[in-house]
């Protein structure tokens, strides 16, 4: 099977200091893949190597079989457009409301205003927030937050969902809730979720297989499940 | 009193019209000028959009060189581009040209301020859902800034009003000119002071106007 999301020898340093060296890492399609490591351990680096948020110093990045590095500028805001990523601070756009803001990656792709404006109330519904849709962002709490940053991720039907410390922000209850969610959407929509925390309850609740990121070095496991 | 209204009222509300209209018009073109070179100011800092060390410093310090410049220096040095584009250098259209050259890049500079404002994350979250800079420029950094850039009008407007009066000197017409001819030249003292009066009242209203309009506008709120 080939692989959703592939590294090949990815390096990444800030300047002198190494970050990740030489990590090999093939994720699939369907499953729930976690990174977990301390703070500081590469992990956030990790993720935003994967959307070319941060352009690793040397190696490769194939998604769905396309080397990522390589592109023209048009071509990654393509391929980016299939990769949704939420954020431990959400960063919804504040001056617009809810459901404008779930419209904005479908006005990014060209999506026409009306069929995003439905595909957004549709998600709202999703996500549980079909009431908040003309609510502004400051307005909400934390989990709505985050609940409406899910949903505006998954809007343009992505591929894979990267959840960059999403819940360490939220308070445990919340965590759990929003835990659910992605699980949700994972077996609803066949969404390929990467979870980045340093909450190793999180992985244990969601995840089928980790990488453990420790002194620049990556390795993978299983997780094991009980029942 | 009644003779004093009588004998200056109509030339007091002939100089507020041409004081706005200086005010304005120039505001609108020093926006015109100035917004597109704050915006790239931004786009083109080494943690831009666009990194362009070049044109970046290029722009830098034209801004600069033209904001260190004295109102009073550039409204005479301009003269000659002055009459080449207006045809004339006295009366308000002629004031037109110095103010624009002047406000422009200082909302140049205001601009590029309030878009720095704006939070990163919001920027990075459009990053990863594939836009484009150009597009993450008007649908993120515009929008979002939009109560900043409003209070950032509203300076401009005020600055921008002080300086039309400094063009009474060159016979710029407006308020400035009236108050500088009569108060300054013919010791018409009430008269300056009334011109004074009229100025300090628009700043005021252009000021709560733009406060306000920033904070009704504002969703963070």
């Amino acid at each position: 099977m080939q692989p959703i999301i592939q590294t090949k020898n990815l390096c990444k340093s800030f300047g002198d200091a190494p970050v990740l060296s030489d990590v090999n890492l093939d994720i699939f399609a369907g499953e729930i893949f976690g990174v977990i490591g301390r703070s500081g351990a590469g992990k956030s680096t990790l993720a935003r190597c994967f959307n070319l948020l941060e352009r690793p110093t040397s190696g490769e990045i194939f998604f769905g079989g396309t080397e990522l590095t390589s592109l023209k500028p048009a071509e990654l805001y393509k391929a980016r457009q299939s990769m949704g990523m939420i954020f431990q601070q959400f960063n919804l756009l504040m001056q617009r409301n809810v459901l404008d803001n779930v419209c904005f990656p479908l006005e990014i792709a060209g999506v026409k205003r009306a069929d995003a404006r439905k595909r957004a109330a549709e998600l709202l519904d999703v996500v549980g927030l079909a009431d908040k849709a003309k609510a502004y962002p400051a307005k909400l709490s934390g989990g709505q937050k985050q609940r409406v940053a899910i949903a505006r991720a998954i809007a343009p039907n992505p591929k894979v969902l990267l959840c960059d410390e999403a819940t360490s922000a939220l308070d445990p209850e919340t965590t759990d809730e929003i835990l659910e969610l992605l699980a949700d959407i994972n077996k609803r929509f066949g969404i390929t979720i990467v979870i980045i925390t340093h909450e190793m309850r999180v992985i244990e609740t969601l995840c089928t297989r980790v990488a453990v990121i420790s002194g620049n070095k990556l390795t993978v496991e299983e997780v094991a499940r009980n029942g | 009193m009644d003779e004093f209204l009588r004998e200056f009222a109509p030339m007091l509300a002939e100089g507020l019209l041409d004081t706005l209209y200086m005010t304005l018009f120039s505001t609108f073109l020093a926006y015109v000028l100035g917004l597109p070179v704050g915006v790239l100011l931004v786009v083109t800092d080494k943690d831009g959009l666009k990194p362009h060390a070049a044109l970046n410093r290029v722009l830098g310090i034209v801004v600069n060189i033209l904001r260190s410049i004295p109102f009073l220096i550039l409204l005479i040095a301009v003269i000659p581009f002055t009459r080449f584009v207006v045809g004339t250098t006295i009366g308000s259209s002629a004031t037109v040209v110095p103010l624009v050259i002047a406000a422009a890049p200082f909302i140049a500079r205001l601009v590029e301020s309030s878009l720095k404002e704006i939070d990163r994350g919001a920027i990075e979250a459009a990053t990863a859902m594939g836009a484009s800079p150009w597009q993450i420029v008007y649908k993120v950094l515009l929008p979002e800034a939009r109560p900043s850039l409003i209070l950032g009008a509203a300076i401009s407007v005020t600055t921008i009003l002080s300086y039309s009066a400094m063009a009474g000197i060159v016979g710029g017409g407006g308020l400035g000119d009236i108050a500088i001819r009569y108060g300054y030249y013919r010791y018409r003292t009430n008269v300056m002071l009334v011109t004074v009066a009229i100025l300090v009242i628009v700043v005021q209203i252009f000021q709560e106007v733009g406060a306000k309009a920033a904070k009704w506008g504002d969703k963070r709120l």
